[in-house]
């Protein structure tokens, strides 16, 4: 399926869930089921500067298409990243490099994706689209 | 006491609604919501009196450097400044505590001079003095504080050493809440010669002050923590350092005169308010001043230390919760963490439930360092705070941890 299409199919998911709070639970939900990244991946050089909790993400291109693995300390946090993870992995770096990730706004996590001082959101965002951007030229 | 019905009816911003739920506003160490007589006088400032000042000889130049001139008085009442001229205008705490490093610090501070911060300080206060003593090639020096969160008293005598030049202390910690003994620290510093710099952001709202009987050298706040608009602060500095040091900025408003090989500045409090000033911010900070005043300080410590006691008692009963900061003497906010949560998760709950917290390092790194802690949750007062809204947020911390543990 499509990014596009994976997306939408969380977009219908959302629109059946009732306040705020239910949206949190589900996150939640979906954060402790999250595989998150192993121990040793969480340094440095993959973690995310500038997101109110601490966020790391890591890319690795095998077959043609891209695979990523995340985590936060944030339990939301990673459920989010499970979700953003669920709608673009194992496909082809371009399509990441060139999604559009607009359905944030529409399941209602954010109200605006513009980079400023704590917008994790959106440093997430643009952390997968350049890893898809640096992943399109690797071979594997 | 305080008629916190009769308070909150002044603040607007309190009747609103987020997600549906009546607003609790508990972010009050960041900034505090503006009282009707702040926003009236702000509004009056522009639309009858605007103009710049102590510049051009018209009504209006006057009647507005006047009202700039009232501000500064108005400061000096309360915080029983002994001159006028004491008081200089910044945008800020953070401007104000600059200023101090810069052109107090930059003056008086020499290669192999020692300068005394403590362990939880907010960057505000740390990283301006850090970075004089790179400069200087001075060397900054920590005191600590216990797991209480009280400073070691007992460690600042061997901390003030024969080459300590310069004390930079926080009034109240904006994390812990802690009141520290300003008065008895300046005398301390005073017996071997120390000058000391306070950074009263999270007391002058909350407790009396009174610069004259701390006895300090320095003394900076924020105005809109103060419910006062942004962009408006106060140094406080005392008259005969004042006169002495350089100043701070250079350009309009500050000098005597100017020639290509030559300028001389005026004197203090405008040698160090170089251009134009934040004239309708220094207006707010009057009338934010007078509510305080109407209000009455002693009576609005009384309320808010009532709530945080509350606050202590209350957050302590839910299991697995710890409260940092224990001190006998505190003010003003409560910082605390469920076992095993992330405190973010927790500000981002109880933000849908239309409770407004902080949460995070709060600008005070090394005091998280302290705790071995990646942040806290903050519940900060403001006198139009309740017990109520006490409840609520616990009432919310509780559904946090149900719904993340």
């Amino acid at each position: 399926m499509t990014i596009a299409g994976k997306q939408q199919q969380i977009i219908e998911r959302f629109s059946t869930m009732g306040d705020w709070l239910d949206r949190y639970q589900y996150l939640i939900d979906l954060g402790k089921h999250h595989d998150g990244l192993r121990d040793e991946y969480k340094n440095e050089e993959y973690q995310l500067e500038g997101c109110q909790s601490q966020v790391w993400i890591r890319g690795q291109r095998h077959n043609g298409v891209l695979h990523v693995e995340a985590d936060s300390d944030s339990m939301i946090t990673r459920g989010i990243l499970a979700l953003l993870l669920e709608s673009i992995n194992d496909t082809p770096p371009s399509d990441i490099a060139d999604a559009d990730f607009s359905f944030l706004q529409t399941i209602g996590l954010s109200t605006n994706l513009s980079p400023s001082r704590a917008n994790g959101l959106a440093l997430m965002v643009r952390r997968l689209k350049r890893l898809g951007e640096e992943n399109k030229a690797v071979r594997g | 006491m305080v008629d916190t019905q009769a308070v909150r009816a002044e603040f607007p911003i309190l009747q609103r609604s987020v997600y549906n739920r009546p607003l609790v506003y508990l972010d009050n160490a960041a900034t505090t919501q503006k009282p009707r007589a702040v926003l009236d006088r702000l509004s009056a400032f522009y639309c009858k009196s605007n103009s710049n000042i102590h510049r051009g000889a018209h009504f209006l130049g006057d009647e507005a450097s006047g009202a700039y001139e009232s501000a500064r008085e108005t400061v000096r009442r309360f915080v029983n400044a002994n001159h006028t001229h004491e008081i200089i205008f910044t945008h800020g705490t953070t401007d104000s505590l600059n200023l101090a490093a810069d052109a107090f610090g930059g003056w008086f501070i020499s290669p192999g001079d020692e300068v005394l911060v403590t362990e939880m300080e907010h960057h505000s206060n740390l990283v301006p003095w850090q970075m004089l003593c790179k400069k200087k090639d001075a060397v900054l020096k920590v005191l600590p504080f216990a797991d209480n969160g009280t400073l070691q008293m007992e460690r600042i005598e061997s901390a003030l050493s024969s080459k300590t030049r310069l004390l930079a202390v926080s009034h109240v910690s904006n994390v812990l809440g802690t009141v520290n003994p300003i008065k008895l620290i300046t005398r301390l510093a005073h017996e071997r010669g120390i000058p000391v710099v306070v950074d009263g952001a999270q007391a002058i709202q909350h407790i009396p002050v009174d610069v004259q009987d701390l006895g300090c050298d320095f003394y900076a706040f924020s105005g809109h923590k103060t419910y006062a608009a942004t962009g408006i602060g106060v140094l406080y500095g005392k008259e005969n350092w004042l006169n002495e040091m350089p100043p701070y900025q250079y350009g309009g408003g500050m000098i005597s005169s100017v020639h290509f090989g030559q300028t001389s500045f005026t004197e203090t409090p405008f040698k160090f308010e170089a251009g134009t000033p934040n004239i309708a911010g220094a207006v707010s900070l009057e009338a934010a001043l007078e509510f305080l005043e109407r209000i009455g300080i002693q009576d609005i410590a009384g309320h808010e230390r009532d709530l945080l006691d509350y606050a202590h008692a209350r957050l302590q009963e839910i299991e697995g919760l710890r409260v940092y900061g224990q001190g006998a003497d505190r003010s003003g906010v409560v910082s605390f963490n469920l076992e095993g949560i992330s405190p973010y998760d927790t500000s981002l709950i109880l933000d849908k439930m239309g409770i407004a917290v902080r949460s995070g390092t709060h600008c005070a790194e090394p005091l998280m360092q302290h705790y071995r802690l990646s942040g806290t949750i903050r519940a900060s007062f403001a006198v139009y705070n309740t017990r109520e809204e006490v409840d609520r947020l616990v009432e919310g911390v509780e559904k946090a941890k149900m719904m993340l543990v």
